[in-house]
């Protein structure tokens, strides 16, 4: 903590109040989040809250840009590198996009292999959150690594249930972390009867040590700070489930939208105290994660996972996005429910050996929207009649809550006044962290405001 | 070094998928702790210390302020390891350089690209002195604990510096060449057990070339496998686009 200097009376352009209170509580680059994000709050003498400010402070990557002019085999490969935590999501969302251009429909089993591979990927990556990111904050640890001392057995059984997704997720794309499997048109390889059985057995026992978890979350249920702001909440909807690989966008405020309509929805704008842009639909802003998708979809939820939600309190409409963590442990339950389900399916129907069908590339547009841990995230590309992307759009979930966890944010101060700075900071980076920022990924959107050029970008080739 | 060093997690431009890789050791990373005193990790713990013996840095430098960083990063620290492409050989960033600054700027920000700062992504190595490298995109689990094993014994860890196709024979798998599809196997740093062609898919060349690639060779081999140029820079690009001429 450094003491501002009374002069710092300058006010910036973006908005933020004068507030020349004696002192400056600065969170830089805030732990146990995806990225660097900074929290900047400005107290008077007394503590009380002048300011509070999130401030996203990760190098840009330009990713859509170094996508321009690439063949449409590559993008899923270099999109996966935006995130190494959702890179089956990103990889899904581009394929999605890619497939919609060209008019290609996978086959059924390459579907229920796809939902596999994000039921994977939001099992461990919750888990890593709820375990590893948040329960530290509710033990009042620095990190998950004292907890091997102090809550051992409850330590192994989260470590347990992850190791698990992750095999889950090495099983069904190759890799837990950038997967080679899932490709436009199919899959490289697909697992054999005997892993998907083995993999049964495996999520059957991830299921009793869930009830473990989900118990000991609900005895930490007062450890949340007692907040409610009703906001906007945006995810993918169907009437036939909990929306994960397809659906319309839905909103808790608004009509449905098929997703090729998403920036109706995301209308993004740039904010100097970001790298990443902001997105607001018909409020100030909106949430999206699993708290949202819990908002909308709950009534589609599997039964375990039903009965998990009410072990842990959490009921629709809920408006406390501290319960973000609450509400992904309930969709870890679904998750696990429903994978079981679809590899019961796939096991009684028998695997097929499908060679990926050539795509015919011809010019043509295309939108992908899949909901990963974070929210609901969308690609849009425009390919030549080459099959090379003419230009690329990518909404991630995180930038899409940068504007909420802002507004959260300045809902929170009344409360805030008057702690002590150490308690003022818990809250806060609590706050983020329980959106599961994933900040590197958010850093780089495109700019819709101009007249994008029609042209392939130019590689200087020698 | 001492008994138990103090080890520090760093990361620039990335994904930060390895030290996800890390946390994903999983048991065997809560073993690791207790060899080593992890004095920062941001990416899983929130107190934060500065004297560390050494330094794990993922990412690339892509912007002027990242540079005092990494210089006293380097000057505290023993060791100073680079982890996964992008801080080994610039990783997929490099892309970008390939694009006019501007461009690429105004693609993504538009009028609002004087915000934000960016120049050409470039490894570790080209701004400070690296005394290990960790390759792949991702890191390997198995070989991140075997380097931090060696480096507890005292030893500098160093990468195979022949290529995947050695590995990939031994995985038993069927050339790709074969297949009629353009793998970088050939020219590319062993180390990864081939995992990329094991799984389905070709290699991609994320662990940056081998030592002693003899490119001439790959070209003549993609050549008379009927690939063009541009097929070949489309491919080689995404990896060794920093200190090849491409």
């Amino acid at each position: 903590m450094t003491k501002a200097a009374a002069k710092e009376k300058k006010e910036k352009k973006s908005g933020s109040p004068a507030a020349a209170g004696p002192r400056k509580l600065e969170v830089k680059h805030l732990t146990r989040v995806e990225g660097h994000g900074n929290i900047i709050v400005k107290l008077d003498a007394k503590n009380h809250v002048q300011d509070c400010r999130w401030e996203i402070v990760e190098a840009p990557r330009f990713f859509e840009a170094m996508v321009q002019g690439r063949p449409y085999e590559d993008i899923h490969h270099i999109v996966s590198r935006i995130c190494g935590i959702c890179s089956i999501g990103h990889q899904l969302c581009s394929i999605q996009a890619t497939e919609d251009a060209f008019g290609f429909n996978a086959s059924e089993q390459t579907l229920e292999l796809r939902k596999l591979a994000l039921h994977a990927e939001n099992l461990q990556s919750h888990l890593l959150h709820i375990g590893y990111l948040v329960l530290p904050d509710l033990l009042g640890v620095d990190s998950v690594l004292p907890l091997a001392q102090t809550h051992r057995e409850e330590l192994l059984n989260l470590v347990a249930c992850r190791r698990v997704a992750n095999e889950f997720s090495r099983l069904i794309c190759g890799r837990t972390t950038h997967p080679q499997r899932l490709i436009p048109g199919g899959m490289e390889k697909i697992p054999t009867r005997a892993e998907l059985q083995e993999l049964q057995s495996k999520l059957e026992g991830s299921l009793s040590r869930m009830d473990r978890i989900v118990d000991l979350f609900a005895a930490l249920a007062d450890k949340w700070p007692d907040f409610k702001r009703p906001t906007e909440y945006v995810a993918l909807v169907s009437p036939s489930e909990y929306a994960l690989y397809s659906g319309e966008i839905g909103s808790s405020s608004d009509i449905n939208r098929p997703a090729s309509l998403y920036r109706q929805v995301t209308n993004e704008y740039c904010v100097p105290q970001s790298t990443a842009k902001w997105a607001k639909n018909t409020g100030e802003s909106y949430m999206v994660g699993a708290l949202a998708r819990f908002n909308l979809n709950h009534r589609l939820l599997k039964p375990g996972a039903r009965q998990a939600a009410q072990k842990l309190g959490l009921k629709a409409p809920e408006h406390n996005p501290y319960l973000n963590t609450v509400a992904q442990l309930v969709e870890c339950v679904h998750s696990t429910e429903d994978s079981l389900e679809i590899i019961a399916g796939l096991l009684a129907r028998g695997l097929k050996h499908e060679t990926p069908p050539t795509i015919r590339v011809k010019a043509g547009k295309g939108v992908g929207a899949v909901e990963v841990p974070r929210g609901i995230l969308i690609h849009s590309y425009e390919y030549s009649d080459e099959g090379r992307i003419i230009s690329a759009d990518c909404v991630i979930p995180t930038n899409q809550n940068h504007g909420n966890i802002q507004m959260d944010m300045d809902a929170l101060k009344p409360m805030l006044s008057g702690l002590e700075p150490e308690a003022i900071e818990l809250k806060l980076s609590m706050l983020v962290r329980g959106y599961d920022p994933c900040i590197s990924c958010s850093t780089h959107l495109l700019d819709v405001s101009g007249t994008p050029a029609r042209k392939l970008v130019k590689f200087v080739r020698v | 070094m001492p008994a138990k060093p103090k080890v520090a997690f760093f990361d620039f431009a990335g994904c930060e998928g390895d030290q996800l890789q890390v946390a994903n050791l999983e048991e065997r990373l809560l073993d690791l702790a207790s060899h080593i005193d992890i004095v920062r990790f941001r990416e899983i713990k929130s107190i934060k210390q500065d004297n560390y013996d050494i330094a794990f840095v993922e990412g690339s430098i892509t912007r002027p302020e990242d540079e005092p960083r990494i210089r006293e990063i380097r000057d505290r620290a023993t060791i100073l390891v680079a982890l996964g492409a992008c801080a080994t050989i610039g990783g997929i960033n490099c892309l970008k350089n390939f694009l006019s600054e501007s461009e690429y700027r105004a693609t993504v920000y538009g009028q609002f690209s004087r915000w934000y700062s960016t120049y050409a992504a470039r490894p570790l190595s080209a701004v400070v002195r690296v005394d290990m490298d960790i390759h792949g995109c991702p890191v390997d689990r198995d070989e991140f604990a075997r380097a931090v094993k060696e480096l507890l014994l005292g030893k500098i860890y160093s990468p195979p510096d022949y290529p995947v196709c050695v590995e990939c024979k031994m995985a038993g798998n069927i050339c790709r060449y074969e297949q009629g599809k353009l793998c970088l196997g050939i020219v590319t740093r062993a180390g990864c057990k081939a995992c990329c062609v094991s799984e389905g898919s070709v290699c991609w060349g994320c662990r940056g070339p081998a030592p002693d690639a003899n490119m001439d060779a790959a070209g003549q081999i993609m050549d008379s496998h009927g690939f063009s140029w541009l097929d070949a820079q489309d491919h080689l690009r995404l990896y060794f686009g920093f200190n090849s001429r491409l």
